[in-house]
Parts: structure tokens; sequence; C-alpha cells
């Protein structure tokens, strides 16, 4: 083994690879090569690292020092003042946002010191690409244990135990599931593996599968070995190359160390375990639809029972889990259900991955014990909103979920208290929303999606969405009327109850929530022809308060359409007649005197030619109302 | 590579223990030689290489070889300071590769300062 004095851990997330950590990688190693010291330093790439909005990010151990948003440029200065002069680089080191202050120990920033790490304890620490890493951060113990000194009922017991309830988002027993499926008799058991992830801004299973595939690998043995599977395939999605790409290198790495295939560990026991690549059909996350997919049919899902743990995959009796329940077996395994539970309440136990991303500081991955509350998520680890503005909701749970207004975001995120403020865990995809966004839009934008993945099947989800989806856009169009948000409640309860599976079920959900906590923000659309955010470019008329107008000139420079008019100290103006309402001067403005009126304020603008004249009366009446 | 049994796994684990040791920390020693320019241009990179050598040779996976900047005390280099977990830690001066191979044996792996080599025992308050 050779020994280093330096491991350096640069970022091979997707997030970061984008941002060019591949070229850093090169750069660095013909540097650390260049400078003679490939001896002494331990350059890896890693699976992601979490800190995705500061990318590429890079830790040095064992210093311990955290880089961010690293070039190629950065890495001769990196070799040569930290890796051999000892100094490390303050430049490339975190600030904290608001206080402007370097933090340059990886465990002192907030983002990473709130976190508990199980299922991604792997994270940054090795290269997924070698499997000894993996086993010298105690791999396949687990595996060994299960199928050397344990029974399956043992097994069971302890999934059972330690509280472990599904991560895809339905929040199912896993431990029950498994007992379910050991139960029942058949001479072909099928272990399954969900990395179909499809909500938007979700990429807590990518993540793993590109960080720790061996996680997921060890967390599918130990399942198979309760339920008496030997066959098993993770379906993973196309557009996800590198997940698949680190998955097969994996399956073929555990192959060759006898951790796959026949007789593992010369324990006696067979898996073997094929990747099945998705073409990105959100209803295949649906474990009946999956299954179909897998059998080489069209994704649709069929009723249950029979449920899968009887008769799933080709009929047979099978398991479907997700990547980030997979991930937390081993340790379970390992260390008991009693540690396992020191973690979460008392019906949500340990720990659970989120995606943290929109209008966010440290957009990024992160683990967190269940039961913390929302606010210490967005605020304390997520560095709460950029450029000084106001948090307005969080989506949870994807198209699936809905939105928490700011007055929920004490509720611990526990699968029930969540579902009380009628979101949903789901698989922890977390969007963050600020004061520039219209929820009408929001609810819209999420119904798009679940009206184009409805599979067909059932003419609730399939006519009900789109139907919804057209009354929404009309609401954003200024062609709302009285009773429309009526209507959308009564169609999302009946295609909540009449729909077969989750997609349908759930699709309402983010209509639900908007109408429930932001009601006024639909009043406004369809009575005022107001949307006071400006997003819907039907409903706004953008306006200059010349009250507060300093005449700075930056409104006129972001206008694309120039219609932006006002010499220095003039108070400028905006023609009416040239505004495509793209909001830029608002979000340029420093002295907030770019106002956002109704509609109707358009015609009244655009009719008087003598703009003098009408500005001082009508204009203050106007910015009176807003709120 | 065969393939592997139970024993195989704890193996790795054994072997690659001082490169995640380095990473994870839970070592019992660190030896940080100290590396600024005036470090360096006194031989601080022969030091080095004798640390590395020796942990290599004695196959030692609990204790890690780390740099740092300049030590403030440009005119005693080479220097070196070792660390043993929940003891003082020790500075040595006018290091030279010879000079770090005894203190790794007799102050890393026997446990007794060389105090011949030693500046002092203890370090400055850090920040």
């Amino acid at each position: 083994m050779e020994r280093y004095r330096a491991s350096v851990m640069l970022c091979g997330g997707t997030g970061c690879i984008a941002g060019g950590s591949l070229k850093v990688k090169n750069a660095l190693d013909e540097e650390i090569k260049n400078r003679g010291l490939e001896n002494e330093i331990n350059a890896v790439l890693t699976g992601c690292n979490g800190f995705c909005a500061q990318g590429p990010v890079m830790t040095v151990y064992p210093d311990d020092i955290f880089y961010e948003k690293v070039t190629v440029k950065d890495i001769p200065v990196i070799v040569e003042e930290h890796f051999i002069k000892g100094k490390p680089v303050e430049r490339l080191m975190y600030k904290e946002p608001f206080k402007k202050q370097t933090i340059p120990l990886m465990r002192d920033i907030p983002f990473f010191s709130l976190q508990v790490l199980r299922a991604l304890r792997n994270k940054g620490l090795v290269d997924p690409e070698k499997i000894e890493e993996y086993i010298a951060r105690d791999g396949y113990q687990a595996a060994a244990k299960a199928l050397t000194e344990i029974t399956p009922e043992q097994i069971i017991n302890e999934v059972k135990k330690s509280g472990l309830r599904g991560r895809g988002g339905a929040g199912f027993p896993t431990g029950l599931k498994w007992e379910f499926c050991s139960k029942v008799k058949g001479d072909q058991k099928y272990i399954l593996c969900n990395g179909d992830e499809g909500d938007p801004g979700a990429f807590m299973d990518r993540s793993i599968m590109e960080a720790d595939p061996h996680v997921v690998l060890e967390g599918m043995i130990i399942g198979a070995k309760a339920i008496g599977a030997n066959k098993g395939y993770i379906y993973v999605r196309a557009e996800y190359p590198l997940a698949v790409h680190r998955l097969q290198l994996a399956i073929n790495q555990a192959k060759e160390y006898g951790l796959l295939g026949e007789n593992i560990l010369g324990a006696g026991f067979n898996l073997d375990i094929e990747i099945y690549q998705g073409a990105g059909a959100f209803v295949c996350g649906e474990e009946t639809a999956l299954m179909r997919s897998i059998e080489g049919k069209r994704g649709m899902p069929r009723p249950r029972p029979p449920f899968p743990a009887q008769k799933g995959l080709w009929d047979k009796p099978t398991v479907l889990n997700n990547v980030e329940t997979y991930a937390n077996i081993p340790q379970i395994i390992l260390n008991g259900s009693e540690w396992y539970k020191s973690l979460g309440t008392e019906k949500s136990t340990g720990t659970k991955v989120f995606a943290l991303s929109g209008a966010i500081n440290n957009i990024g991955l992160i683990e967190v014990p269940m039961g913390i509350p929302l606010r210490k998520i967005i605020f304390d680890i997520g560095g709460g909103i950029p450029k000084g503005r106001k948090f307005k909701a969080v989506q949870l749970g994807g198209p699936s979920g809905g939105c928490i207004p700011e007055h929920l975001l004490d509720t611990p995120v526990t699968y029930e208290d969540i579902v009380q403020t009628g979101a949903i865990v789901g698989s922890g995809g977390m969007v963050v929303m600020n004061d520039l966004n219209c929820m009408v839009s929001v609810a819209k934008f999420f119904l798009e999606f679940t009206a184009e993945e409805s599979c067909g099947k059932c003419p609730p989800c399939r006519i009900g969405t789109t139907v919804m989806l057209d009354m929404l856009t009309n609401i954003t169009k200024g062609r709302g009327k009285e009773g429309d948000m009526e209507l959308l409640q009564d169609m999302s309860r009946d295609i909540i109850a009449t729909s077969l599976c989750g997609l349908g079920q759930t699709a309402p959900n983010p209509v639900l929530t908007t109408i429930k906590h932001f009601r006024d923000e639909y009043e406004s659309h369809i009575k005022e022809g107001w949307c006071k955010t400006g997003v819907c470019k039907d409903l706004c008329t953008f306006y200059i308060d010349e009250k507060k107008c300093k005449a700075c000139g930056v409104c006129k420079r972001v206008c694309p359409e120039n219609a932006i008019s006002g010499k220095k100290k003039v108070p400028h103006r905006i023609k009416q007649e040239l505004c495509i309402q793209c909001r830029s001067c608002y979000e340029a403005c420093k002295f907030d005197s770019v106002k956002i009126g109704p509609r109707s304020m358009r015609e009244k603008l655009m009719e008087k030619t003598d703009q003098e004249a009408l500005k001082e009366i009508q204009i203050t009446a106007m910015a009176g109302k807003e709120e | 590579m065969p393939r592997l049994t139970v024993d195989d796994l704890k193996k790795i684990k054994e072997d690659y223990k001082s490169t995640l040791a380095l990473r994870e920390g839970g070592y019992r020693a660190k030896i940080t030689v100290h590396m600024g320019t005036c470090g360096i241009a006194a031989g601080a990179r022969k030091v080095m290489e004798a640390l590395l050598d020796e942990l290599n040779k004695n196959n030692v996976k609990d204790v890690i070889a780390t740099t740092s900047g300049c030590a403030g005390l440009c005119s005693k280099e080479p220097m070196a300071t070792v660390e043993i977990i929940n003891e003082a830690p020790v500075k040595y001066v006018y290091l030279n590769d010879d000079k770090m191979r005894k203190i790794f044996k007799e102050h890393v792996m026997s446990g007794k300062a060389v105090e011949d080599y030693a500046l002092v025992i203890g370090s400055e308050t850090a920040y």
C-alpha cells in the first residue's frame, strides 16, 4: 500500500462534472506529477460531495480544508501554496454569505456540520470506482454478517425493529414488506431497486448511485437473503449515465470478488444483479409500472392486490425498494435497530436525504435526522434565500407533494407531520421559492408535468389533469372565472379518489396546497387581473414610482426592449407599448421603485399622451393599492 | 483477483486503513513537517521523504504524515512537530533524514521523545 501525506477528494458528481471537475482532475494529476508529488499526494475523484452550489468542490485531508469553485487555473496555486508550502489558499475557501467570513475547515461549515450522514456516509470519502475503498469503510461486512451469521428471520426482525420506512416517498415499513415476501412460497423471487428518480429538482438517488454504488448492491444482497431471491434488477433511468456507468463498474467488481454471482463469500448464497435502463417515464417509478417496464412491456400500473410481494415481476414474488432505502440497510444490520432508532422520531426513525434546490443559497444534497424543523434545513443548512429576497414557500415531494408556506416552517420533517400540511415527505426533493414566484404558476408547472407524464390508463388522471391544467392556464392568462377555485378543488378530490396509482392520486396536491395556503394569489389573478409577482405576463403592468426613482439608469440598461426612457436626474419611465413584462427592471432596481400593477393599469397609462400630467395622480393612487 | 472470503474483507480493510485514516481522522499520531520556503530550502523535502519511507517500511497504519507552512523559527529549520494523541506535541529542530528516522523509531513507535533534537514540548495556542 502506498503511503500518502495528503488526500485530495475532488467531487466527481454530475453537478461538479458539469462545472468542469474532470478538467480540474486532469490538471491536478498533471501538476502533482510535474512537481514530483505523486507518491505523496493522492488525488481522488469522488461521488457527489453535496455542496453542489459551490462546485467544483474539493476537500484536502488530513487538514480538512474545503475549497469551492475550483478551476483549472487554480490548480498550480493550490499545489504550490498548499501542497508544497503548506499554506492553504484562502481565496478559494468557503465564505459565509451574510458575514463574509472565510471558513477554512469543512467540519466548521454549517452546511456540513449540521448534517448526520448514514445513507451518505461514504460521500466524498471514497473513490466510487474502487471496491477496496468501500470495503475499507466497513463495506460488505453487513452482507457477510447477513450471509454467514444470522438467519433471514433475524434480518427481517432487525429491519422491522429499526422502523425504517421506504425512502421512495410512500414511507411503507421496509421490514414489513420483506416479511410479506419472505412468507410467500415460490421457486423464483426477485429483488428490485428503484432508481427511477423522476421528480423535478430531486437528485438524492442519483447521488447515492454515483457516490457509493456498492452500498446499493450490499443492501440488495441483504434484502435478497432475507426474502430468498437470487435475481435482482436495478432500474435506473438512462438519463443518469454516470450512475449507470458506476453501478455497472461496481457490479463487475463485485462479481470479480465473488460478492455477487454464485456462492457469495463462500456462504452458499447466489445472487445475480443486472441494470435495467428505463426510458425516463415518470410513471415507471410506480412499482407495478416499473415491473411491467422490466418485462419489456409499456410501463403502466396495474391494480393491487395482488401486491408485488405475492405477484410482482413476471408474476413472481418480488420486493422493490428505493435506492436510499437500500443504502440504509447495511448500517442497520451492522449497528442494530436500536442504533438506527436513536435518531428521528418514534414513527419516523433515522435520517433522510434531501435535495435542496430553487431559491436557496446552498443548493445541494443533505442528510438530516428525521424530525428536524423545515426552518432549520432551509435557513441553517441551506443558508437562507439569496440576494436578500423573502422566503415564500417550499415544495416538498415534487409533483406529488405540496407547497408549505412560511407560517408552517416549524413543522418537523416526519412522515406524519408533513402530511398534515398537505404536502408529503416524498423522495426528498425540496424546492424553495421566494417572493418572485407566482404560486398559481408553480401549481401550473407541476400539473403540466403530471399531465404530460400521465400514462393514460385511467381517464380521471389522463383527462382530469389536462382539464385542470387548462383551467390554471386560463387563470394565468386572465381568463379565470369566479368559482374556478372551487371547481379545481372538486376535480382534485375526484382525481385523487378514482385514480389507480400514485401518479393520479397525488397529482392534484400542488393545486390543493397552493389554493389552501395562497388563496389570495388565486383571487387577485381571477378577480383583479393582477399577478402581483409579475410572472403571469398577461396580468401585470410594470411602472416606475417616480418619487422613489433615483434615475440611476440600471433599469434602462437591463431592459432588452429599450422601453425605458429617462436622463440623469430625471425619473425614468416605462413605455407600455414596448414593455414585454420580462421583469428585468423590477429585479434590477435597488430602490424598489419599479412596481407591478394590475393589467388594467396598462391601458390607462397608454391612453394618456401627456405623460407628465397623468403621473402624479394616477400612479400614486395605484401604488397605494399594492400590498 | 480471487473470490473473497469474510476474512479477506477484513484484510482489505486493514490494508487500506492508512489511506482512510488520513481522510477520516482516527489516527494515533500525526507528524507535521514544516515546509515553508525556509524549511524547503533547509532540506525539509528529504525529511519528508525519509518519514514516508519509514511509514511504508514499517507498515504503520495509524500514523499520518502531513505538512504545514513556516513554523516561525526559520533559523532552526528543518523542523517537525510530533503529536501523539493525548500527549503534548513535541517540536524538533535542525533535522535531517537520519534524525527523522530516529525520531520515528524512538518517539513515534516507542513513545519516547528524542530530547537531543527537541526544541520544546508544547505548542503555541492555536487560533
